[in-house]
């Protein structure tokens, strides 16, 4: 309460928010977090916004819902915004002026995938796999599926997710070609050449999928791998921070109608959701298990406290028993992951082009400018401004932020050792043994 | 003396029975319960159904009080914005959080209530002028024929897409979700209700009929005096018909297209997967039955109040 009455007396300066109720969606995975904390903390009504929170059925749903206006800003694939930018699947103007998080998906295989590749993969001392699992051992099984002339079928969560980006990244660097995609002759199904089939199933539905064998493996967020280890369906061989160290994840997406015509509650909403990201990660992550707490509730994610908290407390369940410490899982806060960068705008342009949804050649100067339409950290910028002069958050809190140009330095720490250094971009794209390059074309 | 005890036995018999039938159900299920496992755990006993109907009620009550906190919160900030921009047009709005089993249990049986009230606005006048005029029935049957076996689920789509096109207001007075799973109630209802209706008013008594003409009878008094009452047992078959029907079809609709109601709940329960869902579902099928049934009950009193042939409603 006294922190309420201190938001409001002192933000005035930042003037009344236009609209004052607000409806955001999203879908039930754990890194929706910093929306759940910030209206169950208070955040969003500090701020006058009056917000009701809605679970979408899916991401075509959600995306749909805040393109025709029935949801102002929603939980977003990073990917989403910019393909509508770009205009691949529904051309729409999304922006967003905050990154929800970092890291936190895995790639999960039935027990009997994995049962093939277990013998494969080379023991630590005490008998347990070694970290990170490659695809490598994966590719002598699909070998063995394409020789009896049957599918080796995948499942991720949408077309433009991060999810089949770096499934796709894991499996090429592995040798295993997830296929192209070719819009311009009409082909969204992206299994052109592919050694693995990839196709789209809803995140809540995976482990039942995989149960049901339809698919033999998949790459989605939290709860849905450890879900899966849990109940003893499949084994989480690898996650996204193996395959890429602090790789972004979720965004906040909203029209860039929306921003223009509601420019203060677009500040506002930006300040409530970093608020709740930092309480989320702060004091070394105190809060998390209350946190685990709210989600579990049946209106949030509503998985199980355990298996929320398998994954959200900083450890990771790969195998059952198998249990290893992954402080990083889940990033909210730290290491900026709320700062929108350019970068990594970029990077997902990269792999757009890489698998054919970008069918033609770009330059360099185009992918950075489609980044900096979509990606907006002016907004984010001026947030963070007036809560430090709230007093709602420290300097120190974003010192890595002053004279931040939204271009990461060049990042190592991929499974497949090529850097990436998202001012070059087609010289990335070049570096990749899978893929396309330059003009190529399907 | 044989009489009495004939009465007494009778009676034992109507209430020992469907005890047993009740507990023999329980154990059945106990047992089989027992021994289904499922990917989210065991498959949910009466026990656990019990647990949740308490769970569920604390929810509601813990909601109820988090909404009062809310209101409080609300008016608090407005007070406050008042002060210092007396211009603001403080009002108060509604509370974001979410509907709690309670709610939804409202909110489908609104809809159901909405969507059949419409229905029988509809159905009912064209019902009788189908009936009364032998040339507009061979014109419209065909069409109800056909449009009679569609589950309105199919027109749910259509529906959707129709009513976001058309109903659009800056300040709409009802949701739209609410609109759509009305008039697929409505769609549902509307046959059956046609089609009774029709029956109804065409097998009327020829005498009767012979009588309003003797009389010369102007239409509408003709309509009232004679038709209405005739045909009420049949109209009420339809009705009652529809509303069981309804109440099907209508938790179908909301779980396909995500509009708030029970279906909405059953729906979000499975997708969380939590080990709960399944006796938190378990207590939905359970309670959508009990209300179907009270509906029906409802209908069949309504049914045998208004109507002069006790007869026909005894089944």
């Amino acid at each position: 309460m006294i922190m309420l009455c201190a938001a409001t007396s002192q933000a005035s300066d930042l003037g009344y928010p236009e609209k004052e109720e607000l409806t955001f969606g999203f879908i039930k995975l754990t890194d929706m977090a910093p929306i759940a904390i910030a209206y169950e903390k208070g955040f969003f009504e500090d701020e006058g916004l009056y917000v009701t929170i809605e679970a979408q059925a899916n991401w075509k749903v959600l995306l749909d819902g805040v393109i025709d206006g029935r949801l102002d800003g929603a939980h977003m694939l990073a990917g989403q915004p910019i393909a509508a930018t770009i205009g691949y699947g529904t051309k729409a103007e999304i922006i967003t002026p905050f990154s929800m998080d970092l890291n936190g998906n895995a790639i999960t295989v039935s027990n009997d995938i994995w049962q093939q590749m277990k013998p494969l993969i080379p023991k630590q001392s005490n008998g347990k796999p070694v970290h990170p699992i490659k695809a490598d051992a994966l590719k002598p099984i699909i070998d063995k599926f394409s020789a009896q002339g049957k599918p080796f079928n995948m499942g991720m969560v949408f077309p433009v997710s991060t999810h089949n980006y770096e499934l796709r990244y894991w499996l090429a660097a592995g040798g295993i070609h997830p296929g192209y995609y070719a819009p311009h002759k009409g082909d969204t199904s992206g299994q052109i050449n592919a050694q693995a089939l990839l196709s789209v199933t809803p995140p809540p539905q995976m482990p039942a999928t995989l149960e049901a064998g339809t698919i033999h493996g998949y790459c989605v967020g939290e709860p849905w791998n450890q879900q899966a280890v849990l109940k003893g369906i499949g084994v989480a061989v690898v996650t996204d921070y193996e395959i890429w160290k602090n790789n972004p994840e979720k965004v906040f997406g909203m029209t860039k109608a929306f921003a223009e015509k509601y420019p203060n509650t677009t500040i506002r909403l930006t300040r409530a959701l970093i608020r709740a990201a930092k309480w989320l990660d702060e004091e070394n992550n105190k809060n998390r298990s209350e946190a685990v707490t709210i989600l579990s509730k049946s209106h949030y994610v509503g998985a199980d406290y355990d298996v929320i908290a398998n994954s959200m407390t900083g450890t990771f369940e790969y195998e059952p028993g198998d249990v290893r410490a992954v402080p990083d899982f889940n990033v909210f806060f730290r290491h900026n992951a709320t700062y929108p960068y350019y970068s990594d705008a970029i990077w997902y342009l990269t792999q757009m082009r890489r698998w054919g949804q970008i069918s033609d050649e770009k330059p360099d100067q185009w992918y950075i400018d489609i980044a900096k339409k979509v990606y907006r950290p002016d907004i984010y910028m001026k947030a963070v401004r007036s809560l430090i002069d709230d007093e709602l958050m420290l300097p120190a809190d974003f010192s890595a932020l002053d004279n931040e140009d939204g271009f990461r330095d060049p990042q190592q720490h991929f499974i497949d050792n090529i850097i990436y250094d998202g001012t070059k971009p087609n010289e990335y794209i070049n570096k990749f043994t899978l893929g396309l390059k330059a003009d190529d074309k399907i | 003396m044989s009489q009495w005890y004939v009465r007494i036995s009778t009676t034992v018999k109507a209430i020992m029975l469907p005890i047993i039938g009740i507990a023999f159900f329980l154990g059945l299920w106990t047992i089989a319960a027992n021994n289904i496992d499922t990917s989210l755990g065991q498959f949910p006993g009466p026990k656990a159904v019990g647990t949740q109907i308490v769970n569920l009620y604390q929810e509601h009550v813990d909601s109820r009080e988090k909404e009062q906190a809310f209101y409080q919160r609300q008016e608090l900030r407005n007070a406050e914005r008042l002060k210092k921009d007396p211009n603001y047009p403080a009002k108060i709005r509604d509370y974001t959080g979410k509907e709690t089993f309670l709610d939804q249990i409202i909110t489908s049986l609104v809809t159901v209530m909405s969507g059949f009230l419409f229905a029988v606005i509809i159905a009912i006048p064209l019902g009788i002028s189908v009936g009364l005029n032998k040339s507009l029935n061979l014109a419209i049957n065909p069409i109800i024929q056909v449009f009679k076996p569609v589950s309105p689920l199919a027109w749910l789509p259509l529906v959707t897409m129709v009513v976001s096109a058309v109903y659009t207001s800056d300040d709409p007075m009802f949701d739209k979700s609410f609109i759509n799973s009305m008039i697929t109630v409505t769609l549902c209802c509307v046959w059956p209700m046609v089609i009774n209706t029709a029956i109804g008013v065409s097998s009327i008594n020829q005498d009767w009929l012979n009588v309003s003409s003797v009389l010369r009878l102007p239409n509408l008094v003709h309509v009232r005096k004679i038709i209405l009452p005739a045909s009420i047992p049949a109209i009420f078959t339809g009705m009652r018909l529809s509303l069981g029907i309804a109440w099907m079809v209508l938790i179908a609709a909301e779980m396909l297209a995500q509009n708030p109601g029970l279906g909405k709940f059953v729906w979000d329960e499975f997708q969380n997967g939590s080990s709960q869902s399944l006796s938190r579902i378990m207590t939905a099928v359970f309670v959508i039955g009990f209300i179907g049934f009270l509906l029906d009950r409802a209908m069949l009193k309504i049914q045998r109040f208004v109507s002069w042939d006790k007869t026909t409603v005894n089944r």
